[in-house]
């Protein structure tokens, strides 16, 4: 049933992730998770922190995308991201360290630290560590 | 003509510069292979980042954004991305000659480098260098072209700078590079609008809209293209060194022979010499 599949490239500054036909793509964009079949209206979005399921049949595929943007259009989606990767990819000791340094930082009400980065670092690590957990 | 004793120490000197030489081509050129590999795998993000632009600017007529609005400009800021070393032929002299292309005032512009060539170069100009970076220029990350980024998106939306330009060197071939002077910021929307005519970029919906899209596409291109000189120059370094090693070697080696002549020469001379001054001695001729 190749006809109802759609074409997902994953693309980072350094590599290109994923080239391979799916069946549904599930994305965390910005306003909320979005399904893309075959033959989506051309689209182009924004994408939050947190995972993207690749469908096929019963299997399913994730990655975890920090940021970026995806499109859509005729010739299949497209995702731009500065970080994705695959949950055997994920280093967990160094998910822990970044999740506890994180905490740290935004509870320690220090001024000189920037609470928002902190938080971003914080919610990184933790969709790592879903990740690898599911898996 | 020199003694034998100096044509000596001369090919013992030319001879181990050579091995120096030798050397340096040969880890150049098989960095150059890693380089290289580097650069193609940078090379879709880039081009799908602008794809996505072109879209954006194409199916909304008349989209304006700080990040595209051309200013009076009266201050100017260059990003130069030159090697650490040198050893490297006209690399480093070529690009840094490329990046003063954009200065015509020295005190209206400042500058951000990449690599201490390029530092020392601006430093001697005396112009005003706001921030440089060095030891990244070989391999660079792309977290380093986020920090130069952000610094050349800050440097124009506070208004210090009206114009950012970055000068690079083009990749074309292992043998020849080319210079490049171009302006990042603001982003030209006429550079896209040729790019993709796509019928269906008007029923392209985006999300949360095209304002939103924009502002968050144009930094990430504008990091992208940094990040992708920053590559590509690495490999143009590489490059430019092995050519450079490679003849600084062949050269050696033609030195080398004509001292071996003119080293034999001397020591035939010298034989000759004593010939004639022992048989002189002996008086047979007498």
């Amino acid at each position: 049933m190749a006809e109802n599949k759609i074409r997902l490239r994953i693309v980072t500054p350094v590599r290109e992730l994923y080239d391979k036909e799916a069946e549904m793509v599930i994305m965390r964009s910005s306003i909320g998770d979005i399904g893309i079949l075959h033959g989506h209206q051309p689209l182009t979005t924004t994408l939050d922190y947190g995972f993207l399921r690749i469908i096929n049949g019963d299997e399913e595929v994730r990655a975890t995308i920090f940021g970026g943007f995806a499109s859509v259009d005729s010739r299949g989606i497209t995702i731009l991201s500065d970080a994705a990767e695959w949950p055997d990819e994920i280093d967990v000791q160094r998910a822990m360290a970044a999740k506890e340094r994180a905490e740290s930082r935004i509870r320690s009400n220090d001024g000189n630290i920037d609470i928002a980065r902190a938080e971003l670092a914080l919610r990184r690590a933790l969709i790592r560590l879903e990740a690898k957990e599911k898996k | 003509m020199a003694s034998m004793r100096d044509i000596k120490r001369r090919i013992k000197s030319v001879n181990s510069t050579q091995q120096i030489t030798k050397a340096m081509n040969l880890v150049a050129s098989s960095k150059l292979t890693r380089a290289k590999n580097r650069l193609m795998d940078t090379r879709p993000f880039f081009q799908e980042t602008r794809k996505v632009i072109a879209g954006v600017v194409n199916g909304s007529k008349g989209i304006s954004h700080p990040f595209l609005e051309q200013r009076e400009v009266k201050k100017k800021a260059v990003i130069l991305i030159t090697g650490d070393r040198g050893l490297c032929g006209g690399y480093n002299a070529n690009v840094s000659k490329a990046a003063m292309e954009c200065v015509d005032d020295i005190n209206n512009v400042s500058a951000v480098t990449v690599g201490s060539k390029g530092r020392e170069f601006f430093k001697r100009r005396g112009v005003n260098i706001l921030e440089s970076y060095t030891g990244i220029s070989e391999n660079p990350s792309y977290s380093d072209a986020l920090k130069i980024g952000q610094l050349a998106l800050d440097l124009f939306t506070k208004g210090e700078a009206d114009e950012v330009y970055l000068a690079y060197t083009e990749f074309i071939s292992t043998l020849s590079s080319e210079p490049k002077l171009i302006k990042v910021l603001p982003v030209d929307v006429n550079e896209f609008t040729d790019d993709n005519t796509d019928s269906e970029q008007a029923l392209t919906i985006y999300e949360p809209d095209e304002e939103a899209v924009l502002e968050y596409v144009i930094p990430k291109y504008v990091n992208t293209v940094i990040f992708g000189a920053m590559v590509e120059s690495a490999v143009c370094e590489l490059g430019a060194r092995m050519t450079a090693m490679d003849s600084a070697t062949e050269n050696a080696s033609e030195m080398i022979d004509t001292l071996n002549l003119l080293y034999n020469r001397a020591r035939q001379g010298a034989i000759t010499q004593e010939i004639t001054e022992i048989v002189g001695g002996s008086g047979i001729y007498d």
